[in-house]
């Protein structure tokens, strides 16, 4: 499973992320740029009319397509062979990158360049590639910053949001750059270095943003113009989609595409929407002459016709990422997986199970302004709350020691005389890390609290030690009349 | 022309069971409850959508000269020079002469797309300092032009140059991409063929992967203009 990054434990992967300043300062002014982009391009454009009816009309669609996914999945690969395309269905990210090497033997190709594509980070397919001895290059400029400088994206939008321009021209001197860090330079020099790339490449590999089912069309959002470089020169086109990618016809495209532009980058439309089908290419110079579509599955069925369902409509815009105040203050590599923020805690164990990713649920504070944020209103929070309940549920099978701790809790907290122990005891044991009437800094399983706030320390007198002494200071029977009867 | 298809009965059997129906079922498309598009700039006329679109090139880093098909050769002639002229690449499309712009694209060595010549084409167009290229529809409210390519409406010219000049007639300006969704949906109603290639660019390309700033001019064309003619 490669939506993994790095192998620490989640709090260790959270105690780096928030003492790191500029990542929290950069990811924090990212979030409040998006923020407010999205929200002048959609609640506050009046010529949309009201934004919540564009909403609704986002959620029905993207929940009638996976009603019907099989039905859509079935027209779509009918018409994308129909014009002489290429459909490859592929049950496991094993399977999809088996089979574009398949193809990339078969072409004898050596030069690969790609256009930013989550589902290929998903399946590691750069590695596959690179194994076969192929030469893959990232060419959507920040996915090009993060392979050249050997590191993995931290948001679904803008990869790169976690490196500073120091960092950045630090990276491209490996590649022989000599100028200044600043953003219209660096960005010449990736225009530069990768123009030649995109002439001479043998394969193009893709994403989808979205498929057209009536049509075997792939449309692509874009800014920077390299997914057009992608699909114009090489000979061959390999488009990689996540299964849930797909509209029933234009008409829909028209409604998922203006969500997507506004919601990601607030814009109306991003500078490139592209729609690419298949058809008879023999006599056109600059178009790829095969073109290949690889549908991935790869844990996504395990939400299909379950509670989760609904996460399966997300559009990858990021908007819940930009409003959820966890992701702000730990960034996106903390969450380990390639998909951060809330649609990363909800969907991350859907791909990847609970044993890896079941801490993550809890990296919200269930706020909702993920789920008012979502444009296709996916329950966001909602879903959190489904995946913590499943992980206590037994789900997530527990680390033997907090399944011993909870089942000594268990025990103790039963029998009236371990709990009355407990209770005499516990401030005795504790006094050593008591300062001022709290723990600050407490040890093993109590670190990750006293880490972000203070630990009251167990009081010597007890509720009930407490309670009695009332009545009996008060001269009040504490017998006979039950809570909340009038004396 | 038929292509193949691989891996697919399992699977989309699996994704039926899991979905609780049979597999193969078949679907109609419904009657969406919530259609907010058709509203967007509904009954504006001609000219009001010329300002909604020449409002939102200023979003898009784009210039917009107006004329009318009179007056397009010299207008045309005039950004050319604006843009520092130079190499020159132009779409093959019969336009050029309908508009009777067959004189500019001489005298300033216009090298227009010819798939005889082959790869050719595509070094002409990476050297080139300018794309000529007239759009089929043009989006007002992003200030989009849609692009239909095809093997002699080359995608070449308006990515690989430098500058990026579109022609836009005045009466292939919609509201928005609702109606470019439109004409391509009736297209496949009739049974026609659509452009395998539909490219909406909007403004030149630009990025802010580097620390949220951006930058205008990444792999694309770094200045777009746009000649708004005025046709019928």
């Amino acid at each position: 499973m490669t939506i993994k990054i790095g192998n620490r434990p989640f709090f260790e992967r959270v105690d780096e992320a928030i003492h790191d300043s500029f990542m929290v300062n950069a990811v924090s002014s990212a979030q409040d740029g998006l923020r407010d982009r999205k929200l002048q391009a959609t609640v506050g454009d009046h010529t949309l009319g009201d934004w919540e009816i564009w909403r609704n009309a986002g959620e029905e669609i993207r929940s009638h397509t996976l009603n019907h996914l099989d039905f859509y999945l079935k027209k779509l690969s009918d018409q994308f062979a129909a014009r002489g395309g290429h459909v490859f269905f592929a049950q496991t990210a094993e399977e999809a990158r088996d089979y574009v090497k398949r193809i990339v033997k078969e072409k004898k190709a050596k030069n690969i360049v790609k256009a930013k594509s989550m589902v290929t980070e998903e399946i590691g397919l750069n590695d596959a590639l690179k194994e076969e001895g192929c030469d893959v290059l990232e060419t959507d400029l920040a996915e090009f910053i993060l392979q050249t400088d050997r590191d993995k994206p931290s948001h679904i939008v803008v990869p790169s949001v976690h490196k500073n321009r120091e960092q950045i021209r630090n990276a491209f001197r490996k590649l022989g750059y000599t100028g200044s860090d600043e953003p219209k330079e660096l960005a010449g020099f990736a225009r530069k270095t990768l123009r030649s790339k995109f002439l001479n490449a043998d394969v193009g590999i893709t994403g989808c943003n979205f498929a057209v089912a009536d049509t075997g069309s792939i449309c692509l959002v874009t800014n920077e113009g390299n997914a057009n470089m992608v699909t114009t020169f090489p000979k061959t086109q390999i488009t990689v989609m996540g299964m849930e990618r797909l509209v029933p016809s234009w008409k829909e495209l028209d409604i998922l595409v203006t969500l997507l532009c506004r919601s990601s980058v607030g814009q109306r439309l991003t500078t490139y929407v592209t729609d690419i089908t298949p058809g008879d290419q023999s006599e056109t110079v600059d178009s790829p002459k095969d073109f290949h579509l690889v549908i991935v599955d790869a844990g996504r069925s395990k939400a299909l016709g379950t509670e989760f369902q609904s996460a399966l409509h997300c559009i990858r815009c990021a908007a819940c990422i930009n409003v959820c105040p966890v992701y702000r203050h730990i960034g996106g590599h903390a969450y380990g997986s390639i998909y951060p923020g809330p649609i990363g805690a909800v969907l991350s164990p859907i791909l990847g199970g609970y044993k890896e990713y079941g801490k993550l649920p809890y990296a919200s504070s269930l706020c909702a302004a993920c789920t008012e944020a979502c444009p296709v209103r996916i329950p966001l929070h909602e879903l959190l709350i489904k995946h913590r309940q499943k992980y206590v549920e037994g789900g997530g099978k527990p680390p033997a020691g907090e399944k011993i701790a909870m089942k000594g809790f268990g025990i103790g907290a039963s029998s009236p005389f371990l709990f009355k122990a407990g209770m005499k005891i516990a401030p005795i044991i504790l006094k050593p890390l008591v300062h001022d009437g709290a723990i600050t800094k407490g040890p093993g399983p109590m670190k990750p609290w006293t880490g972000g706030r203070d630990l009251p320390a167990p009081s010597k007198e007890n509720f009930r030690e407490w309670f009695k002494n009332r009545k009996k200071t008060e001269g009040i029977s504490t017998h006979g009349k039950g809570m909340g009867e009038s004396v | 022309m038929k292509g193949t298809i691989e891996n697919r009965d399992s699977f989309l059997r699996n994704i039926a069971k899991k979905l609780h129906h049979e597999p193969g079922e078949n679907v109609a498309l419904p009657e969406w409850n919530n259609q907010p598009q058709w509203d967007v700039y509904k009954g504006y006329s001609r000219d009001q959508l010329v300002e909604v679109m020449k409002k939102a090139c200023e979003s898009v880093h784009t210039r917009v000269y107006e004329t009318d098909s009179e007056h397009l050769a010299d207008c045309l002639e005039q950004v050319i020079v604006a843009y520092g002229a130079g190499s020159i690449v132009a779409t093959n499309d019969k336009r050029f002469s309908d508009f009777g712009l067959e004189s500019v694209l001489k005298k300033n060595q216009v090298y227009t797309w010819n798939i005889s010549e082959g790869h050719k084409n595509i070094e002409r167009a990476a050297q080139a300092n300018i794309g000529l290229s007239i759009c089929d529809i043009m989006l007002a409210e992003s200030a989009t032009a849609g692009l239909f390519h095809d093997k002699d409406k080359a995608r070449s010219v308006s990515l690989l140059p430098v500058t990026s000049i579109v022609i836009v007639p005045e009466s292939l300006i919609v509201p928005r991409i609702t109606q470019a969704m439109q004409k391509v949906e009736e297209k496949v109603k009739a049974g026609e063929a659509i452009s395998t290639y539909i490219n909406f660019i909007s403004g030149p390309s630009n990025s802010a992967d580097i620390e949220m700033r951006l930058v205008v001019g990444v792999h694309g064309p770094v200045k777009v203009a746009y000649i708004i003619v005025r046709d019928k």
